[in-house]
């Protein structure tokens, strides 16, 4: 069939024309797709065939006996593999997928705490497997190094070969212009009669001249070449795909590596602040921090954050959306040695101070509570944090009496904003502001069991070694209170008071009766911005590398037995390029008027 | 009538044109299987007519011979996916790519009324759409695509408006993807409407950002990207399993699919389609974790979203490497995209609405 005939000569040449030594070099299995694609080769089945010629002796696998040397050397070229990379991505793939479909340690630890309570028979087992942990275990962290080593065994001799290949000369012009893929062909004026050789071979040389000078202009690299009188230049250009391809694949090892050692400077902790309050960012003010391994805590600047006032804005004109968050402002005041600075923290607004971002990540209600023993002396008056449990912000909060009272007293307290009763009796909010807030407590006695210097979460009451004297199995209602509101306590142990932070306001007026908390992130991260600078690389060299065409250009001109002169155009892809054809045409004809025609 | 109540019956109408062009378009591939069908026959009963020189965009410029039935052709032109005018010197049709078309002939298919309306239906159902999604943002003061509704109305106005720019500047005719297309489009738009729809309520704190303008219309004009490309893929892998059994089996050559670009032409308007989704999605992953920053206090956690959002943007780097690799170009590669667009299905609906996360914005 004189097709298939064609396209093996075609390919055959058009091989001849890549071997050139410029090409980017790529692993022994790479496929752009040009080694023999005819029609449909691609979709055909079986082309797992080894591809004769592209792959060196060297990449045999079934070489029979290796030196130790050469085993290294050929594990090396099977991990720096095409396949094994594509391999390693595909396992990535798969390997972040439990992550999501268990909670994480690192995203939701309660969520966790659950998933052992629901599942106690399961969660051990998949814990052995670092089901918890999946972004740091093992097997992940090894799908992932491995997938960067072999990056970095892939670009490093790429990179070398591209900087050579950017000072190589264009390859020579292929004998048979017309065997290659994008090709045309334009007369050159003086044919066989009208036009001595002298004269010809000028006109020729010329035309080659002008088409350099062109294809310069556009961009290219060119070079003259002229092979047994037939004058030619080879031009190539798109350089820019291979530097936007290493570019790409290097930041991303610039990422990995900027999260794995600048990870380490940082530190995150957090804070709840009560309005009117304040901290000092130093390590033992806060409730909780989580140091990088090369943190020092000499570094943090001792500022004073001070929670002047948190505005929370809620819906109440739509009605499909009553008590919506609208709105969560944190006024505060920042100390420093820079002097004393008002400014605003909201959610997506985070406030950079000091080398530390503080972001605002939570807000509720934090009644003021007073205890007093049975002489009227206050042995207890704190704003407690309440945490939030839905978004009518019903919010739970644990008191703890350590001293004072004939004992120690915890109480566990229900805080709703808006109350109302369901039909069960139950109390529940049905909104989040303060239209009619109620607190409810269930008092225990005994130990708190912190004496012994144990410690313990302040939002959490242990009640192991007490007695519940209010709610619950004991008969005796909890205490039920609205700011400024007190009442006794069981056994005569004295009196607990919810205090309103508005005592003068109107009788129904409750919405600043109780103060508010946010809780704040502090945090210091320095690879923040490398991963910024390699992430536009990234996308930069993506950029660069799927949409600039690389490809190589041919002007010859060749007389004809019959004395014609003809300038053969030719182009070869380079990668994925489909405007070649095009772009041969267009140089063609822009070209061919510009030289004198027939 | 409120702007959103408007805005509903927008979307209804849409519907009921896209609908029409759904049916327009499947009425247009049943015609190309009669046409190949025919052509089919005519070859076997040994009435060649004159070679024709194959275009798959042959309504634009029609190929005027009244008959109905084309003799084979060589894929031609088809086969690069750029209508070459005919080479100086050569011959006619035997073009390098073409050099499969022994094997899976192509058959040429003429003009076609029915995809002329389905076009048109197309466009109307897209005004239609456009009106519906701005009405929406009228309505609700903002974007409109800050809760699942918003998302899946705004995301399939992209997938139609992507296809329709595609048509407008691809030099291979796509339309025959339009069956896929309205199909797709007219589900999820039926699933959102009826099952997601929320009225318009204020945007929570988190979502009030320039990022949520920024992030989320990448992220829905990369999905209109790779719903296209993963139809060509669908496609592809059709073809390509056509062209291989095409030589034994009669059925096959009868099938829509002799009119449409042979297997490699088709691959390679899916990659081009896939990157400009994976650009995209890039884009998505990075302005995310900047959003995420901002709002979070960390710009990377192994949040549900985030690890599909990576688990996608992996997928299409496979779809990408795969295509570079031995034994892995063609089918297998196309399976890699079929794949990821799954996964881009499976982040919108199950991750939006059984997961748990932060990013629980689906406003159900
Ligand atoms: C972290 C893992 C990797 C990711 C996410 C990744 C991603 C990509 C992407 C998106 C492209 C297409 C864009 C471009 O050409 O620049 C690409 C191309 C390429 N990658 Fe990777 N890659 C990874 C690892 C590797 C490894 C380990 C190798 C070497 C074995 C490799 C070799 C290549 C080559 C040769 C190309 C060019 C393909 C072509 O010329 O069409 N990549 N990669």
């Amino acid at each position: 069939m004189v097709s298939s005939r064609r396209s093996e000569a075609e390919r055959a040449d058009a091989a001849s024309a890549r071997d050139t030594g410029v090409d980017p070099l790529r692993p022994a299995d790479y496929d752009d797709g040009t080694a023999g694609a005819s029609g449909a080769a691609g979709a055909a089945a079986g082309d797992d065939a080894p591809a004769a010629g592209s792959a060196g002796p060297e990449s045999s696998v079934t070489a029979p006996k290796l030196g130790p040397g050469e085993w290294v050397r050929f594990a090396w070229r099977q991990l720096t593999s095409m396949r094994t990379a594509l391999l390693l991505l595909l396992l990535l793939a798969i390997a972040a997928v439990p992550g999501s479909l268990v909670p994480q340690r690192s995203s939701d630890p309660n969520g966790v705490v659950q998933y052992f309570a629901d599942n106690p028979d399961l969660a051990p087992v998949l814990d052995s497997f670092q089901m918890f942990d999946v972004y740091t275990s093992v097997w992940f962290s090894a799908i992932y190094l491995l997938l960067f080593v072999s990056l970095i065994g892939c670009i490093i001799p790429r990179t070398k070969h591209h900087l050579e290949a950017l000072r190589a000369r264009p390859p020579k012009t292929p004998a048979r212009l017309s065997r290659l893929s994008a090709y045309t062909e334009r007369e050159l004026a003086g044919g066989a009669d009208d036009a001595p050789d002298a004269a010809a071979s000028a006109a020729a040389e010329s035309a080659i001249a002008s088409a350099a000078a062109e294809l310069k202009k556009a961009g290219y690299r060119v070079e003259r070449y002229d092979q047994r009188g037939v004058p030619s230049v080879s031009a190539e250009r798109g350089y820019l795909r291979e530097t936007g391809n290493l570019v790409f694949h290097t930041a991303l090892v610039g990422v990995l590596v900027a999260v794995a050692i600048g990870g380490g400077f940082g530190f995150s902790g957090q804070r709840v602040i009560v309005e009117g309050q304040s901290f000092v960012n130093t390590l033992a003010a806060y409730d909780s921090f989580n140091p990088g391994r090369f943190f020092d805590d000499g570094r943090l600047t001792p500022y004073r954050l001070t929670l002047d006032e948190l505005d929370a804005v809620y819906e109440t004109e739509n009605t499909d959306a009553l008590g919506q968050p609208i709105d969560f402002t944190a006024h505060v005041t920042i100390d420093g040695p820079d002097g004393s600075a008002e400014r605003d923290v909201k959610v997506n607004e985070p406030l950079y101070e000091y080398g530390t971002d503080v972001y605002l990540l939570g807000n509720g209600y934090a009644p003021t509570i007073t205890v007093r023993d049975p002489d009227g002396e206050v042995v207890f008056t704190d704003s407690v944090p309440f945490l939030p449990q839905d978004a009518n912000l019903t919010s739970i909060g644990v008191i703890k009496v350590p001293d004072g009272l004939a004992e120690q007293i915890g109480m566990v307290g229900f805080f709703y904003p808006t109350q109302s009763t369901l039909s069960t009796g139950a109390y529940t909010s049905t909104y989040p502001d303060l239209v009619f807030p109620v607190l409810t407590l269930n008092v225990y006695s005994g130990d708190l069991g912190i004496d012994d210097g144990t410690p313990r979460s302040v939002y959490q009451l242990d009640t192991s070694g007490m007695e519940q004297l209010t709610g619950g199995q004991t008969g005796v209602d909890s205490v039920e209170l609205m700011p400024g509101e007190s009442t006794e306590l069981p056994n005569g142990l004295g009196t607990v008071e919810f205090e309103s932070a508005s005592p003068d306001a109107a009788g129904d007026d409750f919405s600043q009766s109780v103060p508010r908390f946010a809780s704040f992130d502090v945090h210091h991260d320095p690879s923040q911005v490398w991963v910024l600078v390699f992430a536009l690389l990234i996308l930069g060299g993506l950029l660069l590398s799927l949409f600039v065409p690389r490809r190589r250009m041919w002007v010859k001109a060749v007389t004809r037995p019959d004395g014609r002169v003809v300038l053969e155009y030719a182009g070869l892809a380079r990668g994925d390029d489909p405007g070649l054809e095009r772009a041969v045409e267009e140089f063609a004809d822009r070209h061919a008027g510009a030289a004198p025609i027939r | 009538m409120t702007l959103d109540e408007i805005s509903i019956i927008a979307v209804y109408s849409a519907m009921a044109v896209y609908a029409i062009a759904f049916i327009a378009y499947s009425i247009d591939l049943a015609r190309r299987s009669a046409a190949s069908a025919q052509a089919t026959d005519a070859a076997a009963a040994g009435t060649s007519e004159a070679p024709a020189v194959a275009d798959a965009g042959s309504e634009r410029e029609p190929v005027l011979q009244g008959a109905p039935a084309s003799a084979p052709a060589a894929a031609g032109s088809a086969g690069g996916g750029t209508a070459t005018p005919p080479r100086a010197g050569r011959g006619a049709g035997a073009s390098r790519r073409g050099a499969g078309a022994g094997a899976a002939p192509s058959v040429d298919y003429g003009r076609s009324p029915s995809l002329r309306v389905a076009v048109a239906m197309t466009v109307i159902a897209w005004a239609l759409h456009l009106a519906a999604t701005v009405l929406r943002g009228f309505a609700a003061s903002r974007v409109p695509w800050a809760n699942m509704y918003e998302f899946a109305l705004t995301g399939t106005l992209v997938i139609t408006t992507v296809f329709l720019v595609v048509l407008l500047i691809a030099k291979t005719d796509l339309r025959f993807l339009g069956t896929f297309v309205t199909g797709l489009v007219l589900v999820l738009l039926g699933v959102a409407t009826v099952n997601f729809y929320v009225s318009v309520v204020p945007l929570p704190p988190a979502l009030q950002s320039v990022w949520l303008v920024i992030h989320v219309f990448v992220a829905t004009s990369a999905v209109g990207f790779f719903a296209l490309g993963f139809a060509l893929s669908v496609v592809q892998l059709m073809q390509s399993r056509r062209e291989a059994i095409v030589a034994t089996a009669d059925s096959v050559k009868k099938s829509f699919l002799a009119t449409l670009p042979d297997s490699t032409a088709l691959e390679n308007l899916a990659y081009r389609v896939n990157i400009v989704g994976f650009i995209l999605w890039t884009f998505t992953l990075m302005a995310g974790a900047i959003w995420a920053e901002k709002a979070w206090g960390r710009y990377w956690g192994w949040d549900t979203k985030e690890v599909w959002t990576f688990i996608i943007w992996v997928v299409y780097a496979g779809y990408i490497h795969a295509r570079a690799t031995r034994g892995w170009r063609g089918s297998r590669s196309a399976w890699l995209a079929i794949i990821g667009f799954s996964a881009v299905l499976f982040n919108f609906t199950v991750v939006n609405l059984f997961f748990k996360g932060l990013h629980a914005y689906s406003g159900l």
